[in-house]
C-alpha cells in the first residue's frame, strides 16, 4: 500500500514539474535502463536519450490527469524504454532477434506511437527556431519557453518599452509561423 | 502594421485576456469574417505547438541537470559495458570450462549424428539406379558362362566371381573413355563392359568421385577399334524446362530407349549438381545419358525417388567437363576430348539412336 502512495505522490510531483521527483525517477530507474540498451548494442547516450523520453511519456502521462498506472512505474518505463529501443533499432535497421531482458512489460505501443509523433513535432519546432536566427529566437523563447513577462523581457534584450518588445516578438512570431507551417506541409506532403 | 493588430487580439483572444465587450466584438468579427476564424484556428495550433515545445524544452533541460547532477555525485555510473563481462568471465573460468566442453561435445556428437541420419535417409527416399544381381543368380549365370566359355572362349568375365552390380555408360572420347555413376564401379574388382552387339570389353577405372557420383572408365581390351568420331557432343549449359528428352541404357540385358522431358532444373532438394527428368527408369539405368533431341548429351541419370513415378535425377553434363578436369590432375589421361558438337541433329529418331547405340554400354562389375 504504501509504495502505492509512494509512486502517486511521485507522479503528482512530476506533473508539477517538482524537481525532486524527477531526481528521485531518475535514481530509481536509470540504472535499469541503462542495462537494458547497452546489454542490446546500444551506447550511454543511447541509454540516456531512450531514458529521458520514457520520462517524457511519463510526465505527459502524468499530466493528463487520465492516467492510472495499474502497475508498478518501474514496469511502466522499462516496457516504454524497451519499444522504444526496439523501433530505434528497427530504424537503424539492426536486426534485433529478440531484446533481451526477462523482466515483465505491459502494452504501451499507443503512448510510443504518441511520443513519436510528438518528437517530430518538438523537431520540427526546434528546425524552425534555428532557422529563426537570432535574436527572434531568443526573444519568443524567452516568451513563450521561459513565460517571462514582456517588461522584463524588454529589460534584457534593451528595447525602450514593453510595447515595443511586443511589436518586434508578433513580428519573429509571424517569421516562425512562415517558416513552421512551409516544413509543416513539406513534411504532411 | 495592421497584421500585427490583428495577431495581438488573436492572441489575446485565446489567452483570454479579453474584457468583454471586447470579447464580443471579436466574436462577431469571428463570425462574419472567415479569414478571421482561419487565422485564429491557425494560431491556436501553432500557439499549443510553441506551448508544448516550450514545455518539453524546459522538462528536457530538468532532465539533463539531473543527469549530470547524478553522474557528478555518483549515484549513477555510465558504466562501460565490457567491464562486467571481463569480471564475470574471471570469477567463473572454472564454470566457463566445463560448460565450454560439454556444449563442444553436445555440438559434435549432434553434428555426428545429423550427418549420420541425414545420409540414411537419403539413401531410403532416393535409389541408386545400378542393377543388383543375387548371389543365387550371379552363381547360376556364373555357371552357365562358365560353360559357354568353355565352349566358345569370348567371355571375357574373371571365371568364379559375381557380378555385383551392373549400369550404364557412354563413351566421351573415341579412344574409349567412358563415362559412368560412381556408385555402379565402387565396390568392384573389374570392369566389363559390353555394347549393344553383347561384345565384352575388359575397362580399368580412371577416375572415380562418390561425392559427384561420376567415374571414369577407360577400355583396355585389344579387340576394341576405336572409333573415327563419335556422333553426338556434350552440352556445357543446362537445358530447358520441357525440353524433349531420350536416354538409352541397359536395365535388362538388351538396350532400351525412354522418352521424357525435363522437368526441373535442379534435383532432389534443390540440389544444383542435378537436374529432374519425367522418364521411367529402372535399375540398370544409372550412369546411362540423357540427349536431347538434337542428339547432345544434357546428363547422366544417376537417382529417382521412391515414392513418386517417373521422378528421375541426372547428374548434368556440366559435372562430366569437370570432372575430367579433376581427373587430369591426377593422372595422365592423354588427349581426352569431349565432342561438344551432334552430327546427329537433324536426324529422324530411330536413326539417331542406330548411331548412338554403339557408344552406349552395359557395365558390369566383378
Amino acid at each position: 500500500m504504501k509504495r502505492e502512495q509512494n509512486e502517486h505522490a511521485l507522479l503528482d510531483g512530476l506533473a508539477q514539474n517538482d524537481r525532486l521527483a524527477i531526481e528521485t525517477l531518475y535514481q530509481q530507474h536509470y540504472r535499469m535502463v541503462q542495462s537494458l540498451i547497452i546489454n542490446n548494442q546500444g551506447t550511454i547516450d543511447d541509454a540516456r536519450d531512450i531514458f529521458q523520453e520514457a520520462m517524457i511519456v511519463l510526465y505527459e502521462k502524468a499530466r493528463s490527469g487520465t492516467f492510472e498506472l495499474n502497475c508498478q512505474i518501474k514496469t511502466y518505463v522499462y516496457s516504454v524504454s524497451r519499444r522504444l529501443w526496439l523501433k530505434r533499432l528497427q530504424y537503424m535497421q539492426k536486426y534485433v532477434p529478440e531484446v533481451n531482458g526477462l523482466d515483465d512489460v505491459v502494452p504501451v505501443e499507443e503512448e510510443v506511437e504518441a511520443a513519436e509523433k510528438r518528437n517530430a513535432d518538438y523537431q520540427l519546432m526546434e528546425k524552425a527556431m534555428m532557422n529563426l536566427g537570432e535574436p527572434c529566437k531568443s526573444l519568443l523563447e524567452a516568451f513563450y519557453v521561459q513565460k517571462k513577462n514582456m517588461t522584463e523581457i524588454a529589460g534584457n534584450f534593451g528595447y525602450t518599452n514593453a510595447d515595443n518588445a511586443k511589436n518586434q516578438k508578433y513580428k519573429c512570431l509571424m517569421r516562425l509561423k512562415k517558416i513552421f507551417f512551409a516544413q509543416y506541409k513539406n513534411e504532411s506532403a | 502594421m495592421e497584421e500585427l493588430q490583428m495577431l495581438d487580439a488573436v492572441e489575446r483572444y485565446i489567452r483570454g485576456q479579453m474584457n468583454s465587450q471586447e470579447k464580443e466584438y471579436f466574436e462577431q468579427l469571428r463570425k462574419s469574417n472567415p479569414e478571421v476564424d482561419q487565422l485564429v484556428v491557425a494560431h491556436t495550433m501553432f500557439l499549443n505547438q510553441l506551448n508544448t515545445y516550450g514545455e518539453q524544452k524546459n522538462f528536457k533541460s530538468v532532465l539533463n541537470e539531473v543527469h549530470n547532477e547524478l553522474v557528478g555525485s555518483g549515484e549513477i555510473k555510465e558504466r562501460a559495458p565490457q567491464a562486467k563481462v571481463v569480471d564475470l568471465f574471471r570469477r567463473n573460468k572454472k564454470v566457463w570450462a566445463v560448460a565450454a566442453s560439454i556444449a563442444g561435445i553436445t555440438a559434435i556428437t549432434i553434428a555426428g549424428m545429423i550427418s549420420y541420419y541425414s545420409q540414411k535417409d537419403n539413401t531410403e527416399k532416393l535409389q541408386q539406379l545400378r542393377r543388383e544381381f543375387k548371389q543365387e543368380i550371379a552363381k547360376n549365370t556364373n555357371q552357365v558362362r562358365k560353360e559357354v566359355s568353355d565352349q566358345i572362349k569370348t567371355s571375357k568375365a574373371p571365371l568364379n566371381a559375381p557380378v555385383i552390380s551392373g549400369g550404364t555408360g557412354f563413351l566421351i572420347d573415341v579412344k574409349g573413355f567412358l563415362v559412368t555413376n560412381a556408385h555402379v564401379v565402387n565396390n568392384a574388382n573389374s570392369v566389363i563392359v559390353q555394347n549393344s552387339k553383347g561384345q565384352e570389353f575388359r575397362a580399368k577405372t580412371v577416375y572415380v568421385n562418390s561425392v559427384s557420383d561420376i567415374a571414369i572408365l577407360k577400355i583396355a581390351d585389344e579387340d576394341f577399334k576405336p572409333f573415327t568420331s563419335l556422333p553426338y557432343g556434350v552440352k556445357k549449359t543446362s537445358a530447358d524446362l520441357g525440353e524433349q528428352l531420350f536416354t538409352l541404357g541397359y536395365p535388362g540385358d538388351a538396350i532400351v530407349y525412354n522418352e521424357g522431358y525435363m522437368s526441373a532444373k535442379t534435383g532432389y532438394k534443390g540440389d544444383t549438381m542435378t537436374c529432374q527428368i519425367g522418364v521411367f527408369a529402372n535399375p540398370g539405368n544409372s550412369g546411362g545419358p540423357v540427349f536431347n533431341k538434337n542428339g547432345e548429351v544434357i546428363g547422366i541419370i544417376n537417382t529417382r525417388q521412391l515414392q513418386a513415378e517417373g521422378v528421375v535425377f541426372a547428374l548434368t553434363a556440366k559435372n562430366i567437363f569437370r570432372s575430367l578436369e579433376d581427373a587430369k590432375k591426377d593422372t595422365a589421361l592423354g588427349n581426352v576430348k569431349i565432342p561438344t558438337t551432334s552430327s546427329i541433329k537433324n536426324l529422324e529418331r530411330t536413326q539417331q539412336i542406330r548411331k548412338i547405340e554403339d557408344c552406349v554400354f552395359m557395365v558390369k562389375s566383378y
